[in-house]
């Protein structure tokens, strides 16, 4: 219908022909392949990319804006598992950390994580329901439209994976550290829902259920519940991504990402570790590997200079990276430069949140030198994150070396 | 009328236990019996909400069979792209393993037979869950709790008896920390 139309068919042709260029070589001109492309290409066609580019002026584009085609931070894989698969099932795909400004992860770009594979459910907000039964004294079903009369809260809170670990086999911090994004959940706190269904005596724990076919559910304890759990609809100012549990989800702020149930459509009260679907395949022979892969532990991550990337020469470097923690906000971040023998304070570039990434920087001038950077955080109820040696398992939160070569690239300091 | 006659009863009961017990926001309403009971399929570790139903193993090979486990999980729950669900047999110098060194074998690793009900019922088979009737998710529950010795053949599991299988994990696994806001995670350790 659009005059603009044409415009953007001619950029996905021409997109497709630079891609197929890219594969077939010199051998054989993209030109025959792309009519549309003519007064731009020739035969120097497969060197040069197309000039041209999305219509961001175009309705399409006014209506919900588009990143510039220049900009190409995009999700992987994780560890090289096919997601999707060839079934069209999603499986972990990390966010891409090196590439990320500030501490808020864009939604298109949130880590996924799931139990045993995902089809994401398209879900109408219209027809959604929550119902909240079990022991309370008035069981309550209520629509989208009813959650978003309750008075509302709007917190930054960091997801992580308990998949998220180091190891010297990783490349880049896509790999080791991924698995953990940062957004602004926007939602009704789970303690005014419970308050509103009465929770009696008995009632614990809760388990939590999504929509999906799998039915995916977890157990959480009431004193979390009724602390700072979020029944979220928003996210980063937009409605929930369905990868990201639309219309509706629960945000477990600091606790292993398995537990915060996409698609919430159910919460049973009960009187006990229900040991329902999601919490069968985290469960532990040893108390304290249980205690310790439960709430995350401080954690801190050098996001530039990462492994992976390249120095463009010697001078001056602003280090940047993220800290959190599952026990509250950091408090402190200290970087090394040395591979551990001198520890400098970090600046914060905001104000540290509970339970949520906060984006921190070290002045730092090279002198095209070998060395090794490290970053560690301690957050507000005193718990410091431990070296390799010092870590004893759970939820990985070991400090993570960057060793930078003479040659300027970065690399995995680990072995 | 009736707000009256309960105003000496809030008197009594004095004004925190009022507002604990009258909801706030009025949203909402109250599902019925026949809603609850169509969502609600969460089973306990001890069996509380198990349906109605009944199964044995004998029956659970062949739903195994016809209801394609088989396709992803293997012959005998063995050598299939999916999870194994038969543990290996057991080494000479090692007849009683510790389960935990079995790997995540569904009825090895689970410390209760409900929950083997439960993840079954509302997990499998992928991507056409729900197809599965209570008895033959009973029936399944036995086949694999039988290949793997825990009952015999031609033992019918149902309401009553599942929750009574002695599931060789039951006293083996940490339960979860008892949780407060505010608190490192594990005492004595620094990090």
């Amino acid at each position: 219908m659009s005059s603009k139309q044409p415009d953007r068919r001619k950029f996905l042709k021409s997109g497709a022909a630079l891609a197929g260029g890219l594969t077939m070589g010199a051998v054989e001109p993209a030109i025959t392949e792309a009519p549309a492309d003519e007064q731009s290409v020739g035969e120097q066609s497969v060197q040069i990319p197309p000039q041209e580019f999305p219509n961001y002026s175009s309705p399409e584009l006014v209506a919900y804006g588009l990143r510039s085609h220049h900009v190409e931070s995009v999700r992987e894989a994780v560890n090289g598992r096919p997601s999707p698969d060839e079934f069209g099932l999603l499986f972990h795909i990390g966010t891409p950390l090196q590439d990320q400004m500030g501490s808020i992860t864009p939604s298109a770009l949130h880590y996924f994580g799931t139990t045993r594979g995902s089809f994401v459910p398209d879900i109408d907000p219209a027809t959604h329901r929550l119902m909240i039964h079990g022991l309370v004294d008035r069981e309550l079903i209520f629509t989208m439209d009813e959650l978003k009369r309750f008075p509302s809260v709007t917190r930054p809170h960091f997801i992580e994976c308990a998949g998220n670990r180091a190891s010297p086999r990783h490349r880049r911090i896509i790999d080791s550290h991924g698995m953990t994004s940062c957004a602004q959940w926007t939602g009704v706190l789970l303690r005014t829902l419970l308050e509103e269904a009465g929770v009696q005596d008995e009632g614990t724990w809760i388990v939590a259920e999504g929509v999906e076919n799998v039915k995916g559910a977890s157990s959480l304890p009431m004193a979390k519940a009724m602390d700072d759990i979020l029944v979220a609809y928003g996210m980063n100012g937009e409605p929930l991504r369905p990868q990201q549990g639309h219309p509706l989800r629960i945000v477990v702020p600091g606790f292993e990402g398995i537990l915060s149930v996409k698609w919430l459509r159910r919460i049973k009260v009960v009187d006990r570790f229900y040991m329902t679907y999601n919490d069968y395949g985290h469960l532990r022979q040893d108390p304290d590997q249980a205690a310790l892969s439960y709430q995350i532990g401080p954690k801190s991550v050098i996001t530039f200079p990462s492994a992976g990337q390249q120095l463009s020469g010697t001078g001056f470097y602003e280090v940047r990276g993220l800290a959190w923690s599952g026990g509250g906000a950091v408090s402190r971040v200290e970087v090394s430069t040395d591979g551990g023998e001198n520890w400098f304070d970090a600046d914060f570039r905001e104000t540290p949140q509970p339970m949520a990434h906060t984006a921190f920087s070290f002045n730092w001038t090279w002198d095209g030198s070998e060395t090794v950077l490290m970053s560690r955080t301690t957050d507000e109820i005193g718990q410091i994150q431990p070296t390799r040696a010092q870590f004893e398992g759970g939820q990985d939160n070991s400090i993570q070396p960057w060793r930078v070569e003479s040659d300027g690239s970065v690399r995995n300091g680990l072995s | 009328m009736g707000s009256l006659k309960l105003l000496p009863v809030l008197i009594l009961l004095g004004p925190a236990a009022a507002l604990a017990q009258s909801p706030t926001f009025g949203l909402g309403r109250t599902p019925t019996a026949e809603e609850i009971l169509a969502w609600d399929i969460s089973i306990s570790p001890t069996g509380e909400e198990l349906p109605p139903g009944r199964g044995t193993a004998t029956e659970g090979a062949t739903v195994y069979l016809i209801k394609g486990c088989v396709g992803c999980h293997g012959m005998a729950g063995a050598d299939g792209a999916a999870p194994r669900l038969v543990r290996r047999p057991a080494r000479a110098d090692r007849p009683n393993p510790d389960p935990w060194s079995l790997g995540r074998i569904l009825p090895i690793r689970s410390p209760y037979a409900a929950t083997v009900w439960d993840y079954i019922n509302r997990g499998m088979p992928l991507n056409d869950e729900g197809i599965l009737t209570a008895d033959e998710v009973y029936a399944l529950t036995a086949y694999l709790l039988n290949l793997n010795g825990l009952i015999a053949e031609d033992e019918v599991m149902d309401a009553q008896s599942l929750p009574l299988v002695e599931m060789p994990n039951v006293d083996n696994w940490a339960p979860l920390p008892d949780w407060a806001p505010g608190t490192p995670r594990l005492p004595g350790y620094a990090h």
